[in-house]
């Protein structure tokens, strides 16, 4: 099918209105946060009009750089975390019949209905030393005494990893479905093994979908606020944890702003650099 | 024995047989094609062959070495899928090489090898390109390639052809068969097309519900169908009725046909005449008379439609013996009976 380019003005109309919503909810929004990211802090009051970039200097100290850090890192390791944990899960489940398939979707769709507080104190419950899972491994002999496993980076990270991987799965699912069950059966006939042929055929034939999954997932892990706070210790704290702290308890405005607006750029320029490497190597 | 034997292979899915107790002897170096509408277990049977299905019952015999339950990547076999499978993200030698890689060929041996081949299915100088830089001949002729690499001792198609359009299809045939020869190596095709299973193979075994009709030689499969199935599904034939006159005698249509009988104890039973086999004469002057309905002037071969009572029979004649009829007109329909064959029913 061959589609025409917009020939007048009229042909437009019908995007007017998503960018007058993309305006006035993301466009405005966003550029007041950036201005407010330059004001001064008034400790009476709110915020003074101004164009200072003492904000951005004192995120730089080590303390808040450390945090940044922090974050992209654990970001990172639940987009890794998930993604290695769906990625095969999903694989085997396009491989029952329809109806086992139906029945995990539901069940993982039925995860997602659950609030993220929800999800942050079942898992202190199940980590902890009084009913926590150490209690399971007592009874069974592997373990002498029962141990709180929280509050602990390895506890965040679990609960983080709970939560996103039913997004995970859902979004590598439809890929999954549409691949050509044979590609695999003739990497069989040629001598590979069924692990071996997953490796070399099944994941560099969707490597597109992959990066795209990591993506979405190191961004949702990014914005993840809760979590941290109720499995972490302070240390443990993301920059979302931060901005809030600021934002809310702090009242300084413009230092949320400033930070806000940094984890923005983070983000984007390594979504941005995953992009080009993957394009590279498309090329290549 | 060298070679592949099918011993009383079963596979059902739920209570549904999809191959119904198969015996099968292919001697090394055949042509085999499995041949049959869809739905008869063709596919099913191949893909046991290759170990990509378990047998529900029976075994598997690959020169003398039961295969039945060995993993596909441990058979030594080479497969080309209806799909053809090749890799997207691989170019054309690395698709090809994908096997030696996996064995832990050197890169040289690789591709030496990959020159070989693609000389071979005549894409000399294609190794690098990417696969969905192909048209549909030069990517089947890299999934035949890929699939002989190692130098397989089987050779397995699934309905390989099935995407090319009809004169290419024809071209790969012919190619396909000289191929074989060439490296003498066991194949076994599944298709659908009664023309390719004639032009390539050694051996047609014709399936139907999951049961083995018949496995002959193309024209035995062709002069000497064993049931109606058979003689009704390769090529076109006119399935008329033998019955037994009260003398006893074998008729058509009532007017006995000297040099054909019954079988044993039955009183009647269908034969096949190809049309090819039936003339068209003066009427009174063959076996019966019938009324010319319609004729259809191909060029090539002229095709006669002639109602007698309630069958349709159909003759057909090339230009040079062309008989010179027209619709409506009254004609006599000459049956020989060394033509005739009588089927099980």
């Amino acid at each position: 099918m061959r589609r025409e380019r917009p020939q007048t003005f009229a042909d437009y109309t019908p995007l007017f209105f998503p960018g007058l919503m993309l305006v006035v909810f993301f466009v405005v929004p966003f550029s007041t946060m950036i201005a407010v990211s330059f004001f001064k802090r008034d400790p009476t009051g709110f915020y003074t009009r101004d164009f200072v970039f003492d904000n951005y200097a004192r995120f730089l100290s080590s303390f808040f750089g450390g945090v940044l850090g922090f974050s992209l890192l654990l970001a990172i390791g639940v987009a890794i975390c998930c993604v290695v944990i769906a990625f095969p899960f999903t694989y085997l489940l396009t491989q029952r019949p329809r109806r086992i398939q139906t029945l995990w979707l539901v069940g993982l769709l039925s995860v997602l209905s659950l609030s993220e507080v929800i999800i942050g104190f079942a898992w202190s419950t199940l980590l902890s030393r009084t009913a926590g899972i150490t209690n399971l491994f007592v009874w069974l002999g592997l373990m002498e005494a029962p141990v709180a496993l929280l509050p602990s980076v390895w506890a965040v990270l679990t609960g983080m990893v709970y939560h996103a991987l039913p997004y995970t799965i859902l979004v590598l699912y439809p890929a999954l479905v549409r691949l050509d069950p044979t590609l695999l059966e003739a990497a069989r006939t040629l001598g590979a093994s069924p692990v071996r042929a997953f490796l070399n055929v099944v994941t560099p034939a969707l490597r597109n979908t992959l990066v795209a999954t990591l993506i979405m997932v190191f961004v949702f892990a990014l914005g993840s606020y809760l979590l941290p706070q109720i499995l972490g210790r302070p240390q443990h704290w993301t920059l979302s944890v931060l901005i809030t702290d600021q934002a809310i308890y702090q009242s300084n405005m413009p230092f949320a702003a400033a930070m806000a607006v940094f984890l923005v750029l983070i983000s984007l320029a390594l979504v941005g650099l995953t992009l080009l490497i993957g394009r590279r190597e498309n090329a290549g | 024995m060298s070679g592949l034997s099918i011993n009383d292979v079963t596979k059902t899915f739920g209570s549904f047989a999809a191959v119904d107790h198969v015996q099968l002897d292919v001697p090394h170096g055949t042509f085999v094609c499995l041949l049959g509408p869809s739905g008869c277990g063709k596919t099913t049977l191949l893909r046991m062959i290759a170990g990509l299905e378990v047998p529900t019952g029976g075994a598997i015999v690959l020169d003398g070495q039961d295969i039945t339950q060995v993993p596909t990547h441990k058979r030594n076999l080479g497969m080309v899928f209806q799909s053809l499978a090749l890799f997207p993200h691989l170019s054309v030698g690395d698709n090809i090489a994908y096997a030696l890689r996996i064995r832990g060929a050197s890169k040289a041996e690789q591709k030496a090898r990959v020159d070989e081949l693609l000389k071979m299915v005549h894409l000399g100088g294609f190794s690098d390109r990417p696969v969905a830089k192909l048209s549909g001949g030069q990517r089947q002729r890299v999934a035949i390639a890929r699939a002989l690499a190692l130098s397989p001792k089987l050779f397995l198609l699934d309905e390989p052809l099935s995407a090319l359009d009809a004169k290419l299809r024809e071209a790969m045939q012919v190619e396909l068969r000289q191929l074989q020869q060439q490296l003498g190596i066991t194949t076994i095709v599944v298709t659908h097309d009664q023309r390719e299973a004639m032009t390539m193979a050694d051996l047609v075994v014709v399936m139907g519900e999951g049961k083995i009709r018949q496995a002959a030689p193309p024209v035995e499969i062709y002069r000497r169908p064993a049931d109606s199935f058979v003689a009704d599904f390769i090529g076109s034939t006119n399935l008329l009725e033998l019955a037994a006159d009260s003398a006893g005698r074998a008729t058509i249509f009532g007017q006995p046909v000297a040099g054909l009988s019954l079988p044993d104890g039955l009183s009647r039973a269908p034969v096949s005449v190809r049309p090819e086999d039936v003339q068209i004469t003066a009427p009174g002057h063959g076996t019966i008379d019938g009324t010319v309905t319609f004729v259809r002037d191909l060029g090539g071969t002229i095709e006669t439609f002639v109602q007698v009572g309630d069958t349709t029979i159909i003759a057909v004649a090339t230009p040079r013996e062309r008989p010179d009829v027209k619709a409506g007109q009254t004609v006599g329909v000459s049956l020989p009976a060394g033509s005739c064959v009588v089927l099980k029913s």
